[in-house]
């Protein structure tokens, strides 16, 4: 009878598809601590992305320009609706707005000295404008946030863009977040706040609430600052038709629009992973609201969220927007999450790749820190050296593609020049499907 | 006294000539009139001199007032002094919501009663509202000084930081980690400079401090219910 049993087959052990083990080991450590877990980076799901979009290069129908001899631009002008002085930049990839206080000082330096080298802006965070920060970035924009943590005229007045930050792709409709452990000395002296406590920062302005009031803030921003710089708004990407419009109606120069994959210093996983559309989603939508005003290229539009490579800028300039932002990618590029410290990340749990606990300070590449020996491990000098070679490689991969879609600037490159390899893509970025002329929504079909 | 019409010559005229000034100026004393509920009046000032609004205000009067006094012999719309250095703003009427909104410095004076979230997320300004204030006031308040001669509205100093606030009357209620705490001697100097300089009428020893029980300044599990 035994040999009999040992015979007949067994059913295998079968995972859930919903209850994972990341998920079951998620309800283990909640359970554990009674607290919500808390990381820094975007959406580390898979979103339909850049990735599920190709080029159509020039073929019969289409000549191409030769790479390396005819000359493929990729210059821009950022803030030509009401500023004095807009902004011009060598290229359309601009650093993404990250405190001091979140990152170390030298990183910071670093963003400006690299930014500056490739002829492209840096950006603030919550905490204000540091002096290593404004002096190491040509083009500095200051970001204008809830918690107004270190907000003064004179800074303001340092500023070559203002950006009045009313959410982030990694959390629309939440306040910024950076825990004690981060609250150095100065830290809390740049903040108003105790040293080492939780500071969690407002989810909305202190002054305004809502469309109208937002214009009266702008205007109060363009009489404090002589009307000469250019005002972004920057806004997490949910209803980015409609969010884009009542920013234009406000009086923005520039529209960001930040999609789910863009980072943050640090905040609850569910809501980097729950709340918030991808930023391919946010794009035509943006564009169709520039468009129906009218002011397509008026007011520029920047894209953030998930940028890594010149195909991602390409892609996104091709849907319609003016320049993009990076912010995650910039960090790879001065060492974040690198190989070198492996062992260490293993330390703290986590592996090369997968370390996003940068609201806890023991960044071992020194770049989320406030730890002084951490943050010595990185030279801001060799780090803005890294950036620079990172910004002028995605500047050439975006040329090369705009060469073989024929295109003498990178703003010439058009959603024409695309195809999608999935039909979430094709709704999404609204271009064919690939071999087809149709996408989702689309009739005639 | 350097006299500017509002209406016939325009905010951008009128702040620029302001903001131009500096302390070496011999036109100290500036008058604007016909204001009519303009947004922005005086915003941006950097300088020793007075100027005084005969009239009412929008949004954002005096913000991010550095030095200058700015006099308002009328009401203000929300947001006046938002921001403020330092100087001193003084209002003989009434003031709308965010009065004194994330103030760094300097003193603002409301001889009426200031509406809601008056001093939310202030960093080091001293506020005398010889009126009452409405709900949510002190909300998130950092630093600096809040006297309210009248009383105060909903959830006083809700998630407050290290801000002190002085209530001479009623308090509605308090908000999430917000206590009542002792007065000692300092407070009373405190508030008797306060009190003073804002031409208040009252005593010091007839207010009630509160301020932050510090209990929500680390997350903890077991305070789940005050977030």
């Amino acid at each position: 009878m035994k040999d009999m049993d040992d015979q007949i087959p067994r059913t295998l052990p079968i995972q859930s598809a919903t209850f994972t083990n990341p998920i079951n080991a998620e309800i283990r450590r909640a359970a554990a601590t009674g607290i919500y877990d808390i990381r820094g980076g975007g959406a580390k799901r898979k979103v339909p992305h850049f990735d599920d979009l190709l080029f159509l290069g020039a073929s019969v129908s289409r000549y191409p320009l030769e790479g390396y001899r005819e000359r493929c631009d990729t210059s821009v002008t950022l803030g030509t609706r009401f500023a004095k002085k807009p902004i011009q930049l060598d290229i359309p990839v601009t650093i993404a707005g990250m405190s001091f206080g979140a990152l170390s000082g030298p990183a910071k330096e670093a963003l400006g000295r690299g930014a500056s080298a490739a002829g492209t802006s840096t950006t603030t965070g919550d905490g204000g404008m540091t002096p290593e920060e404004r002096g190491h970035s040509n083009k500095l924009v200051y970001q204008y946030l809830p918690s107004r943590y270190g907000m003064n005229p004179n800074d303001l007045r340092k500023a070559d863009a203002i950006e009045i930050v009313v959410g982030q792709g990694a959390k629309p409709g939440g306040g910024g977040m950076l825990l004690g452990q981060k609250i150095s000395d100065r830290v809390a002296e740049m903040r108003t706040l105790p040293k080492g406590i939780d500071q969690r920062s407002a989810c909305r302005h202190p002054d305004w609430t809502g469309p109208d009031d937002l214009e009266i803030k702008i205007l109060e921003l363009r009489e404090i600052t002589d009307w000469q710089v250019p005002i972004y708004v920057k806004v997490g990407a949910t209803r980015p038709y409609y969010d884009t419009a009542l920013a234009v109606k406000a009086g923005a120069d520039v529209v960001v629009m930040d999609g789910m994959q863009g980072g943050t210093a640090a905040t609850q996983d569910v809501f980097i992973e729950h709340v918030g559309i991808p930023t391919l989603a946010c794009i035509r939508p943006a564009v169709q609201a520039l468009q129906d005003l009218g002011v397509h290229r008026e007011v520029q539009l920047v894209i953030s969220g998930g940028i890594r490579t010149g195909a991602d800028v390409a892609k996104a300039l091709a849907l319609g927007a003016d320049a993009v932002a990076i912010g995650t990618a910039a960090l790879v590029a001065l060492g974040d999450n690198d190989p070198k410290w492996e062992s260490e990340y293993q330390k703290l749990g986590t592996t090369t790749g997968a370390y996003d606990d940068w609201h806890e300070g023991q960044d071992p590449a020194g770049i989320t820190t406030q730890d002084p020996e951490l943050a010595a491990r990185l030279d801001p000098v060799e780090a803005g050296r890294r950036l620079r070679n990172y910004l002028k490689v995605m500047t050439l991969e975006a040329q090369t593609i705009a060469r073989a879609c024929g295109h003498n600037h990178l703003h010439n490159l058009e959603p024409e020049d695309l195809c999608a390899l999935t039909m979430e893509a094709a709704a999404m970025a609204r271009v064919p499907l690939a071999g087809t002329s149709w996408y989702p929504g689309k009739e005639g079909f | 006294m350097q006299t500017y019409d509002l209406e016939a010559d325009g905010l951008r005229g009128m702040n620029s000539i302001l903001q131009a000034q500096s302390g070496e100026t011999n036109q100290t004393s500036w008058e604007i009139v016909n204001p009519k509920g303009s947004h922005a009046i005086a915003v941006g000032l950097d300088a020793p001199i007075e100027v005084t609004v005969k009239g009412s205000t929008g949004y954002y009067c005096a913000g991010m007032n550095q030095q200058a006094t700015v006099h308002v012999v009328g009401s203000v719309g929300p947001g006046v002094a938002e921001n403020m250095m330092s100087g001193t703003v003084i209002i003989d009427g009434d003031a709308s919501q965010y009065a004194g909104a994330t103030g760094h410095g300097g003193l603002l004076v409301i001889k009426g009663n200031a509406s809601s979230r008056c001093g939310i997320s202030m960093k080091g300004i001293d506020i005398v509202v010889h009126g009452n204030i409405g709900h949510m006031s002190a909300f998130m308040a950092q630093a600096g000084n809040l006297v309210v001669c009248g009383d105060a509205g909903d959830a006083l100093g809700d998630s407050l930081y290290e801000a002190r606030l002085f209530v001479r009357g009623s308090v509605k209620s308090l908000g999430a980690d917000c206590v009542e705490k002792e007065m000692r001697h300092e407070h009373l100097e405190i508030l008797a400079d306060l009190l003073e300089r804002a031409g208040a009428d009252a005593k010091p020893e007839e207010f009630k401090r509160y301020g932050s029980a510090r209990q929500l300044y680390n997350f903890d599990v077991d305070n789940a219910a005050a977030y």
